[in-house]
């Protein structure tokens, strides 16, 4: 069993996570205050809903200095989840400005999907969409090239540089499906509802050693 | 490219299914959560589970039922039936519901969508609208019923879709009372109507009987539905139809679906 620490800012609802994390061999600890978090040696930070509400628990609870020494300095294997992998971004654009954990060079912008006549896509994004990673991602490993993945989201990362951008899906606009640095990995997606892949995934983030 | 997504929905009673369903397999039938789990390893890309219970005590059964779902099966799910209230909403999220679905209470207190949109967000507030068609033409020539399409308002259909919408509904669930039932396939005016003057995803319901007809009213064009996902009930209980020969059928016929 690996050790996993699930932050819970009591923002979400993270009974699907929990249920996916542990069907895919994980012994997890739920980390409700920041020293929780002390012995860590894997991270999933979730999110659902709100921006504001989610960075709001996340500053207000006083993770940001904790999960910045154990990501930036110690380097522990991390995943944002939705939501989660917003949080990473340097600020949100969702209803007003949000300053974000800033792990990475992106905003989180609305989607703009055009169709091929050039008429509007809808808003959000709900549903199984193909998915493109990049090769040799580790998240990925043992994936049919394509796998269909599950999406609900109206806004999602525009990456200053493309290296960090791991997986895209093609929905009227390059959607930013995944992203790593080093350590720091995330998902636009939720692996927790994407059935047999997504729990691949997870499995693939237990087994990292980045 | 975003998939057409099949949704078998469930009727549930006190946490078990009741509404048609005749599976060989009986103690498949009774099971709501065996249900789900079988029709997600068919290919189901969403469930719907909805309460048609009636009393207090069936209730706080069907939280205990979502809870189970939620543990056991890891597509999306959405819960309706009885829904009147943040506090309602609240706990079936909570129980590991993806989605919630209102439908009567919402044309009777329109600021229901907005709240919930505005506490839960709109990715998890699914309106569902009951049409009947009428004489009328107003613009459309349908108009919302409530209270399972015992009583009608004055709302026009795609009226009602757009004020759904402008509160903040992350999805459209839209059933012709008229096409219920019937097996003579979806209604393809109305849902192409709404399905192309609203920004969020309208699901498709009442009146599947073939393969063909999920096909018509998932498709784009002027004579098809345009709908981006199609719910059907029976015809998946009683095994008429398999979701994955459905599925097969669709992805032959062109459509973006996941196999």
């Amino acid at each position: 069993m690996t050790t996993v620490h699930l932050v819970d800012t009591d923002v979400n609802n993270l009974l699907s996570i929990c249920n996916a994390l542990e069907m895919a061999g994980a012994d997890l600890r739920i980390c409700r205050t920041p020293a929780e978090l002390d012995d860590a040696e894997r991270i999933v930070l979730p999110g659902v809903g709100a921006y504001r509400d989610c960075i709001g628990g996340l500053r207000n609870g006083g993770f940001v200095p904790i999960l910045n020494n154990l990501v930036l300095e110690k380097r522990l294997p991390i995943i944002g989840i939705c939501v989660g992998m917003q949080m990473m971004a340097r600020r949100s654009l969702e209803m007003g400005e949000y300053e974000g954990l800033g792990w990475f060079e992106a905003d989180v912008v609305r989607l703009t999907p055009v169709s091929s006549d050039g008429s509007p896509l809808r808003v959000p994004q709900i549903g199984w969409n193909s998915t493109s990673y990049r090769a040799g991602e580790p998240l990925f490993a043992g994936l049919p090239p394509e796998p269909d993945l599950y999406y609900v989201h109206s806004y999602h990362l525009q990456c200053d540089d493309a290296a960090d951008v791991a997986a895209t899906c093609e929905y009227g606009m390059a959607v930013t499906a995944s992203v790593r640095k080093g350590n720091i990995a995330a998902t636009q997606f939720h692996p927790e509802k994407s059935q047999d892949f997504g729990l691949r995934i997870l499995e693939n983030f237990l087994r990292w050693k980045p | 490219m975003l998939t057409k997504r099949i949704i078998p929905c469930l009727d549930v009673k006190d946490g078990m299914t009741v509404k048609g369903v005749n599976f060989e397999n009986l103690r498949l039938a009774g099971d709501a959560i065996d249900l789900g789990a079988y029709y997600a390893q068919e290919g189901a890309d969403e469930l719907v589970f909805l309460d048609i219970t009636a009393t207090l005590e069936g209730r706080s059964t069907f939280v205990d039922m979502v809870r189970n779902v939620a543990r056991g099966i890891n597509i999306p799910f959405t819960v309706g039936g009885g829904i009147r209230s943040v506090q309602d909403v609240s706990a079936l999220l909570n129980a590991g519901a993806d989605k919630i679905s209102i439908n009567s209470s919402a044309v009777k207190n329109p600021d229901l969508i907005t709240e919930l949109a505005s506490e839960f967000g709109s990715q998890c507030v699914v309106v569902a609208i009951d049409v009947r068609s009428t004489k009328h033409q107003m613009p459309s020539n349908w108009h919302v019923v409530i209270n399972a399409g015992k009583l009608s308002t004055e709302w026009e259909a795609l009226a009602w879709a757009k004020e759904a919408e402008s509160r903040g509904a992350g999805e459209i669930l839209l059933t012709s009372m008229d096409n219920d039932g019937t097996k003579a396939g979806f209604a393809l005016d109305i849902t192409s109507l709404i399905s192309r003057a609203v920004s969020i995803p309208v699901i498709a319901s009442g009146g599947a009987g073939t393969m063909q007809h999920f096909a018509d009213v998932l498709a784009t064009g002027t004579h098809s539905g345009n709908a981006d996902a199609a719910l059907a009930a029976s015809l998946f209980h009683f095994r008429e139809l398999t979701i994955a020969d459905l599925k097969r059928f669709l992805r032959e016929q062109g459509l973006p679906i996941r196999l």
